[in-house]
């Protein structure tokens, strides 16, 4: 796999989304690297409503086998959830396993009107019928299994994709 | 020899005391607890993670708070509970305990929240679920005789936490019947394991258990000693009904002398919370005043209670 920018890849996925933004629009970020592309599409595309965050863990389908994820964040969503626009912003797209975790959780919130899916990077490998509408990259390749792929924030805020063997 | 409520990783197979668990694994345990209290303000307050899991309150001594909180917390994982009201049940009947147990495992029980007159009945169901090759069903203590009551313990520290933040600095007062509580038994447990600096133990001497102060705290027979500086009150509840033979002088005597009134609790520190795990004798350990007033986050403890047993089910019922 060639090497990413993952910055230049957030500025084109902000230039996808920018069209379709409107007052009534609603983004919410997947812990933790889909936050933290979510704060930063926020601010870039001065989006209105309150930014929300979903942490998947009490909704994994692995928890029978994994048990619960070490350290879980308190899911917000600070808008009314009931007919919204809703943009779900996740780092990478895979399985398609975290999305519908993330679909099931917000829908516990109301019933939007419409939810999409953002992403950097679709490295492939779905396992759930699920597409992002917008998306910065699409990997040739699908990632073997035991890579890693996952955003990475330096203490100046800074995007980096980072590619890891998984343990 | 590994605590019989850790597995061979040295995970939380069991939740049967807090005496002796590991640090991390408390800290782990409130940790957990914490996104859980955002679920109460959901349109739909229910989470997935216990779905098609059978979950029994196994109740042999009355309770009003802890059972319908451990059914709340149940039903908000999406559990099936069954409160099973012993004494209406077969135990009446002359059922042993294991009966009971073995009764309901062939319900497909996946795990017992249990209550019990009987210090070490829920280490007794886990080790003959263990020695049956049940090991798959896990126990949680809901309060056993005077040993233990563990989640009554972690909502006391995740309370404090959420208060007062971190643990390292704090005196910390447990005040009134120590001798007849298991409530106070794993409150010292859990506040030494994570470090409160000073542990006072504030009651008469009736009242308090002989070797109390090898437990790491501070003994104090006077009040109002024993309040000064203080940054978190406990309040013990008087357990009249486990208490053989003149231990007390009368109800309006012990509150004279033990009961926390705002001029007492006035010695403590201007921002000292006070707390009580319920129920409360209004005018014998504490004046309504007090029940009632800013300083009290008794009903918080209430609802974090519901968050705190919602963490440990679900830390109990994967693998």
């Amino acid at each position: 796999m060639k090497s990413l920018d993952a910055e230049a890849l957030c500025r084109q996925l902000a230039d996808q989304l920018r069209p379709h933004v409107t007052p009534a629009t609603a983004l919410v970020g997947i812990y933790t690297g889909g936050l933290w592309l979510a704060e930063r599409l926020h601010a870039e595309l001065g989006i209105a409503q309150p930014l929300g965050a979903i942490d998947v863990s009490f909704y994994r389908d692995d928890y029978g086998s994994k048990g619960l994820h070490a350290s879980p964040q308190k899911t917000a969503i600070p808008f009314n959830v009931d007919g919204a626009h809703v943009i779900l912003v996740d780092d990478v797209l895979y399985t398609g396993r975290t999305t519908r975790a993330a679909l099931n959780e917000l829908f516990d919130f109301g019933r939007p009107g419409v939810v999409e899916l953002a992403v950097l990077v679709d490295r492939g490998s779905r396992e759930l019928p699920v597409a992002a509408r917008y998306c910065a990259h699409t990997l040739s390749e699908a990632l073997p299994r035991e890579q890693n792929l996952e955003l990475q924030r330096d203490d100046a805020g800074q995007f980096t994709l980072k590619l890891t063997e998984r343990a | 020899m590994r605590h019989p409520q850790l597995n061979q990783h040295g995970e939380l197979q069991h939740l049967l005391t807090l005496d002796g668990l590991p640090r991390d694994i408390l800290t782990a345990i409130l940790d957990t607890a914490a996104p859980f209290t955002e679920v109460a303000e959901r349109e739909v307050k229910k989470l997935p993670l216990l779905r098609g899991k059978s979950v029994f309150n196994l109740f042999f001594e009355n309770s009003t708070r802890t059972r319908t909180t451990f059914e709340i917390a149940a039903k908000r994982l999406s559990a099936d509970v069954v409160n099973l009201n012993i004494n209406t049940s077969s135990a009446a009947k002359g059922e042993s305990l294991l009966d009971t147990v073995d009764n309901l495992c062939a319900m497909q029980a996946d795990m017992f929240v249990v209550r019990h007159a009987a210090s070490g009945a829920p280490m007794l169901i886990a080790q003959h679920l263990h020695n049956t090759g049940r090991d798959h069903i896990r126990v949680v203590n809901a309060g056993d005789g005077r040993h233990a009551h563990p989640t009554q313990g972690l909502l006391d520290m995740y309370t404090i936490r959420h208060f007062k933040q971190d643990f390292s600095n704090l005196t910390v007062a447990i005040v009134g019947d120590v001798l007849h509580s298991r409530v106070a038994r794993s409150q010292i447990a859990a506040l030494t394991t994570l470090g409160v600096p000073e542990v006072r133990v504030i009651g008469p001497r009736t009242l308090l258990p002989t070797a109390v102060d090898k437990l790491g705290v501070r003994v104090f027979h006077d009040m109002r000693e024993g309040l000064k500086g203080v940054d978190v009150v406990m309040m013990l509840r008087l357990q009249n009904e486990r208490m053989n033979g003149a231990l007390l002088p009368t109800p309006q005597e012990y509150y004279k002398i033990w009961g926390l009134t705002a001029e007492k609790l006035a010695l403590a520190k201007p921002d000292a919370i006070v707390m009580h795990p319920g129920p409360m004798n209004r005018g014998v350990e504490i004046d309504s005043a007090v029940a009632d007033g800013a300083q009290a986050v008794i009903l918080p403890q209430v609802t974090f209670g519901i968050a705190v047993r919602m963490a440990v089910m679900s830390m109990l019922g994967s693998h």
